[in-house]
């Protein structure tokens, strides 16, 4: 069957995601690249958010389990210069958003097969934005083409991982330990990265993406990737009905907020983001990791947005988004409008 | 035959643009195209179009692929 590695890799992501929760992980989030990117941001103190700072070795495993399945398969190809800048913008919108609702959309799927119908609000911003990034394409946007670069350049990235792994392990005093708040609760390390490992390296051969799944279906109804976002939740729904995890509602909910607008908005930025950027945040590390330095500068900028939004009060928290956040969120869908569809702007002057 | 270079672009831009010579009839369709996923989903896209592909590594991660009408 043409879907069994996409399909094997979303069962991988609910099991392997259900274990972290039970090995310390916060509820609903086994895995959440947004979140984890946030913490990675807070434990090397680019914020002092003091609830949500931690080197997550999730995000070193699944970068460097990338790397090392890509290096076997002859699939690390060092290329980039496909706009870096943009890149980086758009990482950094797409973590405004993924922090106005709480989750990256892998997390979005793990929260919905928990119960939680927030991020069902949150699935139809995530399928409204990637239409809209749909539209863009069909409009011209032009992504940019990377081309080969130097080896060396690849290796970046990895290197950087691994900077990150010793200190985690070796806990220097300039590195931030969350004590309380869903920082302090963490799988062990060696169980964290060796998760990150696997699934990192299963998502590199399958090339699953969150948003890739949503946008095939619609753009070249080829469902293809849409099997894994499937096979997530499915595997997740049924763990967490074993486990009695499954607590359907709105209110309550883990590391959540309710209010429908700002969840719908939030995911909308990171669906047009995401279908911009050539794939979710999951997929970025992933690119990032097989040599793509253009998805190295994304991962950056998600970092910097994670940092900004901490730092200037635009992440939500369990009672909501406030006031800067929301016009974070609006202000993104601008730039993200000028980012998709300016060049129809330009060709209009010209004519 | 009819050329298209896709290399260094990212997802689905490589789709996109294939399907667009695939729907114009454009075929035989050379296609350059970069390893990993690009290559993948423009092999699906030629299969899923009832068309037979022919693929040669022609170095440096970029591959070249041939489609043509079964």
């Amino acid at each position: 069957m043409k879907h069994k590695s996409v399909i094997f890799t979303g069962i991988a992501v609910g099991i392997l995601g259900i274990a972290l929760t039970i090995w310390g992980n916060p509820a609903n989030m086994g895995f959440c690249i947004a979140c984890f990117l946030r913490d990675i941001a807070g434990g090397l103190g680019m914020h002092r958010a003091a609830i949500v700072q931690y080197l997550r070795p999730e995000i070193i495993g699944l970068g460097l389990g990338a790397m090392i399945i890509a290096l076997f398969t002859g699939e690390f190809k060092v290329r980039g210069g496909a706009n870096p800048l943009r890149r980086l913008v758009l990482g950094f919108l797409m973590m405004v958003g993924a922090l106005a609702f709480l989750g990256c959309p892998l997390r979005m799927i793990l929260r919905l097969a928990g119960g939680d119908l927030n991020a069902l609000i949150g699935l139809f911003g995530f399928i409204a934005g990637i239409l809209v990034g749909i539209a863009a394409l069909k409009s011209g946007y032009n992504p940019g083409r990377a081309v080969p670069q130097a080896k060396s350049t690849g290796f970046v990235y990895p290197v950087i991982l691994l900077a990150l792994l010793a200190a985690v392990l070796l806990r220097p005093d300039f590195i931030f330990f969350s004590e309380s708040g869903p920082g302090s609760m963490t799988a062990p390390i060696l169980a964290a990265l060796a998760a990150g490992l696997l699934v990192g390296a299963f998502a590199q051969r399958s090339r699953l993406c969150m948003a890739g799944g949503i946008r095939d279906t619609f753009l070249i109804k080829d469902p293809h990737l849409l099997w894994g976002f499937v096979a997530i939740f499915v595997a997740t729904l049924v763990g967490n009905l074993i486990l009695n995890k499954f607590n359907l509602g709105f209110a309550g909910q883990p590391v959540a907020h309710t209010q429908h607008l700002w969840n719908f908005l939030g995911m909308a930025v990171v669906g047009i983001a995401a279908v911009l950027a050539g794939g979710c945040p999951l997929r970025q590390l992933i690119l990032a990791g097989e040599g793509d330095t253009d998805a190295v500068v994304t991962v950056f900028g998600m970092v910097v947005g994670a940092a900004f939004a901490h730092n200037f009060g635009l992440a939500a928290s369990p009672a909501g988004l406030g006031i800067n956040g929301r016009v974070a969120v609006l202000a993104s869908i601008v730039v993200l409008a000028i980012i998709g569809f300016g060049h129809r702007l330009g060709r209009n002057k010209q004519s | 035959m009819h050329k298209i270079d896709v290399t260094g672009l990212s997802c689905p831009l490589p789709v996109i643009q294939v399907k667009k010579e695939i729907d114009a009839g454009n075929l035989p369709l050379q296609v350059s195209v970069s390893v990993g996923a690009p290559r993948e989903n423009v092999k699906r896209l030629a299969e899923n179009s009832g068309l037979r592909v022919t693929e040669q590594p022609a170095g440096d991660g970029v591959f070249t692929l041939e489609l043509t009408k079964a």
